[in-house]
Order: C-alpha cells, then sequence, then structure tokens
C-alpha cells in the first residue's frame, strides 16, 4: 500500500545518507586524518589532519553543554518544582521555550556576531561557546522539562510532608528520579552543538591550531566539512567526505548512548 | 525517644541557617538563570533591530522587503530574490515532506505492527540528530547528480543539478522527523471511540481515517506542517550547499536559488567592508526571526487551542 | 476524661474557584487517639487533611480562610517556617510513594536533611524507625536494595517508617491501605493502634469496616460539611443524623 510506501521512502532516506557517506568517506579515513592538525599544503592535498577541528568542536560542545546545563536545569526544575503552584507561569514560559526552540541557528549566529563587533572581540571560541549555549539552552530545558513533567505529584507531595525545601526536593528528588531522561536531553543538546555550522561560521573563525585560550579563533568540524567541500581540489574533497564521515559517527555514537540511556534499568527510579 | 534532647541547640541552630541559606542560594539562581532565559528572546530581538535599524532609516521596510535589486556596492539592498528562493524551497519541501509525513505517521499509527514502530522510533531519532552539514553533504553526493544526470535530462531540462529541487529534496528529508513526531502524537491522542463510532457505522478503516481522524486531526496537522515549514524556512547550511547560491530569481524547479539564510551565510565576510551591508544582513536575520516566531507562535497556538477543547 | 486538644479547626473554608470544597469546618482533634473523617467520595475528606499540613498550597486555585491551631500554632496564618511546621506531621498517602533511592537512605532522607549525617547515629535511628514499621525483619539485609524493589506492602510501611523518622507528633494517613492487600492492610491497621500511644493519628478512609476496628474518634463529612462528629461509641452506635445513620447502614447514595 501506498503507506508502507511512503514509511520505506524514510527508512531508506536515512540509509542512504548513512551509507553514501560511508562509502565516499572511508576510503579518505586514515588514522592521520585524526590524529593531526593541518600541516604546511593540507589544503592543498598534502599531509595533515583535522585533528584541529576535532578537538576544537569537542571544547565548544563540551563547554556549551556544560553551561548549558548550569542554566538549564536549575529552570527545568524551578517549573516543576518551586512553581508548580504557578500554573499560568510555568505554562508561558514552556510556550516561550517552544518559540526559541524553533529559532534556526543562524540568527544566533547573526546574534552573537553583532553582539562581538559591539564589544570589539575578534573570532574566538568564548564567543563560539556564548553563542551555542544559548542556541542549546531552550532544547536543554524543554527536553529536561519533558522528563520533569512526568513526576507525579505524590512524590512532590510525599517530599514535601517531610519537611523538605523546594530547593532539597529539586535536586535530591527530582532529580534522582529523572535522571536517565536528563542525561538523554543532555546528549541530545552536545549533538546539536557539535554538528550546528550557522551559529559557529560568524563566531569562531577558523584555524589550524588546536585552541589553548579562550580568545582564539578555532576550527569546528561542521565547518572543517564545509570548507574542504568548497576546495576544487579531489584530494580535499576526498577529505571532506571523510571528515563528514567522522562527525556522522559522532553523532550516531551519541544516539547509541541516549538509546542506552533510556532503555537502562533504572536502579532508583520508581517505576509508578 | 526524643533524639532532639541529645543535639545542643547551638549546634542544631547553626545547621537550621546552613540549611536555609543554601535553599535560599539555589533558588536564587534558579531565578536569575529564570530571568536570563526569558529575556533571551527579547535580546535577540532587539540586538537585531538595533543592527538593522541604520538601514531602515535610510529605505523603508516596504522598498527593502519587494525589490529584487541587490547590488550592495550601490547601496541598494533589495530582498524579494532571496525571499522568493526561501518560498520556494520551503514550498517545495512541504509539499514533499508533509504526504509523506502524513501518510507514515497513519500507517505507523494505525496500521503498523509493533516491530515496524520499534524500528521506526530510532530511525526518527538518528534522522532529527544529523547535523545539517551531513545533509548537505550527502545532498552533493547524492540528490545533486541526481538531478542533473537523470530528473532533468527526463523532463528535458538542463540543470547543474544545483537548484531549488535540490535545496527542497534536501530541506523535505530535514523537516520529516519533525513533522512525523508531532503527527504520530496528534493521532496517537485520538480517542480509540471515535474510531469505534465510526467503524460500527459500517465504514471501512480507511475511510473511517480518511473523513473522520483526519477531520478531527486537522488542527494538529495543520500545526505540525507549521512548524516545519518555520524549521525550513531558517534551514542554513545544508539548503546552502545544494541550492546554487545565484542572485536570480529562480524561475523553475531547476535552477538555481539563494534563499535568505544562505545570504546571511555567505556574506557575513564583507558585511564590514561595505557600507550599510551589516545591516543588511541583520536585517535579513531578523526578518527570518520574525517570519519564523510568527510561524511558530501560530502553530503552538493552534496547538493549545486544541488541547483546550480536549 | 477530657481528651486533650492536639488540632483545633475553626471557620475553615476552601474553595476552588466557585466550587466550595470545604464549608464551615469547626473541628477538634485529640491528642494521641486515631481520629477517623469518614465519607462518601467527593465529600472533601482528602482535601481537609491535606490542608492540615498546608500540602494545599502547591494547588494555586485553592483559597482558604479560616484557622488551623496545631498547639496553639496557626499554621495557616504563621510567620515561622513552613517546612518545620510540616515536620510535625508525617504524610501516609493512598499510593506509597517511596524516594528514589535505596531503602536505608529513604528512612535517613528527612534526617539528613535536618542536619544528622554520622553514620552510626543514622543506622541506629534506622533501624528503629524500620522496627516500628514492622519492615526491619524484612529488609535488614538488604538495606542497599533500591526501594522500588519492594513489594507495594512494604513500600508502604517503608513510607511509614520514613515519615515516623522525622520525629513527628502527628500522623496523616490518606486511606493508606486503600492500595494493599489484606494482610498488609492488617499489619497497617494494627501499627496505628500501637503508635496512637505515642502520636496524634488523623485518618482519613471510606472503608467503614475499618473505621469501626480502629477509630477514637469519627469525624462523618458530606459535600464539604461535617455531618457529625464524636467518640466512635456515639456515633456508630447512637448516631443522631440522619444521614449518618443511612451511611452506617450501608444504604448510602
Amino acid at each position: 500500500m501506498l503507506m508502507f510506501l511512503s514509511t520505506s521512502i524514510i527508512v531508506i532516506s536515512l540509509t542512504l545518507i548513512i551509507v553514501s557517506i560511508l562509502y565516499k568517506g572511508l576510503p579518505s579515513l586514515t588514522w592521520e586524518m585524526i590524529s593531526q592538525t593541518p600541516k604546511g599544503g593540507f589544503y592543498f592535498g598534502k599531509e595533515g589532519g583535522i585533528l584541529n577541528a576535532i578537538i576544537g568542536s569537542l571544547y565548544l560542545a563540551l563547554a556549551s553543554t556544560s553551561l548549558a546545563l548550569v542554566i538549564g536545569l536549575p529552570v527545568a526544575l524551578m517549573m516543576n518544582v518551586h512553581l508548580i503552584k504557578h500554573k499560568k507561569l510555568v505554562n508561558g514560559i514552556r510556550f516561550l521555550l517552544d518559540l526559541l526552540w524553533g529559532v534556526p541557528s543562524i540568527v544566533y549566529g547573526a546574534f552573537g556576531f553583532s553582539i562581538m563587533i559591539y564589544f570589539g572581540l575578534k573570532t574566538s571560541l568564548l564567543a563560539g561557546i556564548l553563542t551555542v549555549t544559548l542556541f542549546i539552552i531552550p532544547i536543554m530545558v524543554r527536553g529536561m522539562d519533558e522528563v520533569l513533567k512526568t513526576i507525579p505529584r505524590g512524590m512532590l507531595e510525599s517530599s514535601m510532608s517531610l519537611g523538605a525545601t523546594s530547593s532539597e526536593i529539586s535536586y535530591r528528588v527530582y532529580l534522582r528520579q529523572a535522571i536517565p531522561g536528563l542525561v538523554t536531553a543532555i546528549l541530545l543538546s552536545f549533538g546539536r552543538g557539535i554538528g550546528d555550522a550557522a551559529s559557529v561560521l560568524f563566531t569562531t573563525g577558523y584555524t589550524d591550531h588546536i585552541p589553548t585560550a579562550l580568545n582564539q579563533p578555532t576550527a569546528t568540524l561542521p565547518l572543517a566539512i564545509f570548507f574542504q567541500l568548497s576546495s576544487p581540489i579531489p584530494e580535499v574533497q576526498e577529505r571532506a567526505y571523510a571528515s563528514a564521515l567522522v562527525l556522522t559517527i559522532i553523532i550516531l555514537a551519541i544516539s547509541i548512548l541516549t538509546r542506552f540511556f533510556s532503555k537502562k534499568y533504572q536502579k532508583n527510579r520508581i517505576k509508578q | 525517644m526524643n533524639y532532639k534532647s541529645f543535639q545542643s541547640k547551638d549546634v542544631f541552630r547553626c545547621f537550621k541557617v546552613k540549611r536555609h541559606l543554601r535553599s535560599k542560594l539555589h533558588t536564587t539562581w534558579m531565578v536569575i538563570a529564570l530571568m536570563i532565559v526569558i529575556l533571551l528572546p527579547i535580546f535577540l530581538g532587539i540586538g537585531l533591530y538595533v543592527k538593522s535599524a541604520m538601514l531602515l532609516r535610510e529605505q523603508s521596510l516596504f522598498e527593502l522587503l519587494f525589490s529584487s535589486d541587490w547590488r550592495p556596492l550601490a547601496g541598494k539592498f533589495g530582498f524579494l530574490t532571496f525571499i522568493i528562493s526561501s518560498l520556494w524551497v520551503t514550498v517545495i519541501s512541504l509539499l514533499i515532506a508533509g504526504p509523506i509525513c502524513l501518510l507514515t505517521s497513519i500507517h505507523l499509527t494505525q496500521y503498523a505492527k509493533n516491530w515496524v514502530l520499534k524500528v521506526m522510533h530510532p530511525v526518527i531519532d538518528i534522522l532529527a540528530g544529523i547535523p545539517s552539514v551531513i545533509f548537505g553533504v550527502w545532498g552533493i553526493l547524492i540528490i545533486v547528480p541526481f538531478i542533473s544526470d537523470y530528473l532533468a535530462p527526463l523532463l528535458g531540462k538542463q540543470s547543474s543539478g544545483y537548484s531549488i529541487l535540490a535545496g527542497g529534496i534536501v530541506l523535505a528529508v530535514m523537516i520529516i522527523p519533525f513533522i512525523l513526531n508531532i503527527l504520530i502524537d496528534v493521532f496517537r491522542t485520538l480517542p480509540d471511540e471515535l474510531k469505534e463510532a465510526s467503524l460500527s457505522l459500517g465504514t471501512t478503516k480507511w475511510q473511517t481515517i480518511k473523513l473522520v481522524l483526519v477531520r478531527k486531526a486537522f488542527p494538529g496537522i495543520i500545526s505540525a506542517f507549521g512548524l516545519g515549514v518555520s524549521r525550513a524556512f531558517g534551514e542554513t547550511i545544508a539548503v546552502l550547499m545544494v541550492v546554487g547560491n545565484v542572485t536570480t530569481i529562480p524561475k523553475g524547479l531547476f535552477q538555481p536559488g539563494y534563499p535568505l539564510p544562505a545570504l546571511i551565510a555567505n556574506n557575513y565576510g564583507e558585511m564590514l567592508s561595505i557600507p550599510l551591508y551589516d545591516s543588511a544582513l541583520m536585517l535579513a536575520a531578523l526578518v527570518l526571526f520574525v517570519v519564523v516566531m510568527l510561524f511558530n507562535l501560530g502553530s503552538r497556538y493552534a496547538i493549545t487551542r486544541i488541547e483546550e477543547m480536549e | 476524661m477530657e481528651d486533650r486538644t492536639k488540632i483545633k479547626i475553626s471557620e475553615l473554608n476552601l474553595s476552588i474557584g466557585k466550587q466550595q470544597i470545604l464549608k464551615d469546618i469547626n473541628l477538634e482533634i485529640p491528642e494521641k487517639k486515631i481520629t477517623v473523617i469518614l465519607g462518601p467520595s467527593g465529600c472533601g475528606k482528602t482535601t481537609l487533611l491535606k490542608s492540615l499540613n498546608r500540602l494545599t498550597d502547591l494547588y494555586p486555585e485553592m483559597k482558604v480562610s479560616g484557622n488551623i491551631l496545631i498547639d496553639d500554632d496557626d499554621i495557616l496564618h504563621t510567620n515561622k517556617d513552613i517546612t518545620l511546621l510540616r515536620q510535625k506531621m508525617g504524610l501516609l498517602s493512598q499510593r506509597p510513594y517511596p524516594l528514589p533511592m535505596n531503602i536505608y537512605n529513604n528512612v535517613a532522607f528527612g534526617l539528613r536533611i535536618s542536619g544528622r549525617k554520622k553514620r552510626q547515629f543514622l543506622d541506629k535511628r534506622v533501624e528503629h524507625y524500620l522496627k516500628q514499621a514492622n519492615l526491619w525483619d524484612e529488609v535488614k539485609d538488604r538495606l542497599k536494595d533500591p526501594a522500588s524493589a519492594l513489594s507495594i506492602g512494604q513500600q508502604q510501611r517503608l513510607c511509614l517508617a520514613r515519615g515516623l523518622a522525622v520525629d513527628p507528633e502527628i500522623i496523616l494517613a490518606d486511606e493508606p491501605t486503600s492500595a494493599l492487600d489484606p494482610i498488609s492492610s492488617e499489619v497497617i491497621e494494627k501499627k496505628f493502634v500501637e503508635l496512637k500511644q505515642q502520636y496524634t493519628i488523623v485518618m482519613v478512609t471510606h472503608v467503614l469496616r475499618q473505621a469501626r476496628r480502629i477509630a477514637d474518634y469519627v469525624v462523618f463529612m458530606y459535600l464539604g460539611e461535617i455531618i457529625e462528629q464524636g467518640t466512635a461509641s456515639e456515633v456508630f452506635e447512637y448516631p443522631k443524623q440522619e444521614m449518618t445513620k443511612q451511611y452506617l447502614k450501608g444504604s448510602f447514595n
């Protein structure tokens, strides 16, 4: 039937994507590629690798995810514990978050860029981190809120009856109860942060070195792929596919980890 | 045995203070974090607006949006070309993704066996997580040659492959997981009684779906599509890589285009060297922001209205 | 002999929007006795119970007026810290909600947030309260196991131990045995009878036989109002109101 066809189209597309990247990228994926930074002439097809981009992206994604976590987790907890009485306010915040969630990353990039100009900063790791953090905050808070929402009110009432303060309930009870879901939200945000190009395009710059300080421009994987692909030299293009493969592998690993955490038997979680 | 009597009153009081201080600190940080999150969209909007203000002072918004004269060096910033390109790619992507998502969601929620759902779940999640560069690479690898070597000649046209159509197809695949998830939710929350009532009137399953369920789910479907559109409109990198980036109004599917996000992405380097260019690009970003927000607002509003009616 | 009053409720009114849930409640709950609040579903008994430790704060739309005095402290209009006041009461809900921790930590939770950290102290207290709840023998070898691994009857007893650990003076129980099998129910009921020597117990139930078994005082409610209140023998044997008589006969609709 038609419907089965449409479902298969989706599955086929996914396999096509993964297979084609694998096919094109694997041949050029050498150990060199992932363990070295670009040497002279790299962009003309000579030695080196994309280690600068790999490390740069990892630094960026780790830092922004951590920063987003520090801001986002308290907000999500607050929405479900402290503010549980103010339904209208919480719904308003949820609405706001949904709106933010849809804002394209390039808008954040443009915004970040104008802030940078205003403060006279140059393209740097820090600018990239801040921009990506802003970008992933709505994703993270929304994800966490979805999980925290499902905790039954009885848990809140029992904890309150024991004389716990709202903050204690948030961090000692709710956090514990929702850990697998929260980790999933964190992983997903990390995945978005590491793969997004538009937000780092203006703000992080590009360089051949592994960054050693926050104010240096940093290479990122998505941009590495993009720039190499735009090159007229075939070897460099091949390398682009290999870089794409690296990024894809990272993302797939995150997906697998996410599934693992969702399914993992939650030792201390209460099944309702 | 009341253990409280063992505890020295001072130590107890000291801990009480510490405990409340800790809670207060946590709560204060929570409020600050909340403020950051709430103020974020406001700052975004204001920041972009302030930067675009310079250009808006010299030319009217109407002129900018509806002129296709784009010659930055001469101070001409007509966005029409880019807006039309954006519209083209977005519409095409919706035309492709919409029916596919609708059919698939019906299939998955009404017909499919359990194992199909189990397989589709990770498929959708993985598809949703793939970064847009990768979609772009895939587009270049497969879609572009497909169009230039097979599809276009089949229809008697010439094309380099870098075209609106390529952009539309890539975008479609990107927004599919997004729309699909919403549609699956929408169909899942339809009450079974509705289906049963219709079936007991003698309709076939397909008729039930077409006439009853889809009608009931209609607002949800519209809002899912609306959200898909807002996503598609703002997508940058993947489209940029396959769409050609030529500043003319595309006259056909197989011609290249230049959507708004691509404009911003491609030209940020020249932003500062040409007068008013940065303002123009910020205005483009602001337009994107507003359009996406409006679509989001509309779609979310529709969803909340449905939920209220339940 | 006059029983001392532990909780004195006067002119309590509670409404959500236009609907009034509790009307002019005037009630005195005696110390160290089991007071049972009876009534058909929807009469407001659970709400009354929850207002005693101000869980009603969680529900924004609720408007409360009146006084609830616990030992001369009006908890509705007090300056004191509500979390401390809540520790005067322990709550046992309909469905057990063990905290997402192991058995030991569930019981120790209340102690820990009050600042008790010493291992030996906690060990002793955890054992004490688990014994009080009749759970010690069943779990003493697996204190580090997650609480979710226990059966529902055991979980309810765990919640009891946990509630007792904060050293309350009052125990509030909201239909505590409705989710349990008869044997576990019996254990809880027996426990309450023992515990009333130390604690004031207020229990909500809709099972008449349970009330008859263990109540010292009875409060009968219908549609948010108290219809009749008094000692168990007074209400069960010589009910004054017509509605009470009908309810006791089981012919209540």
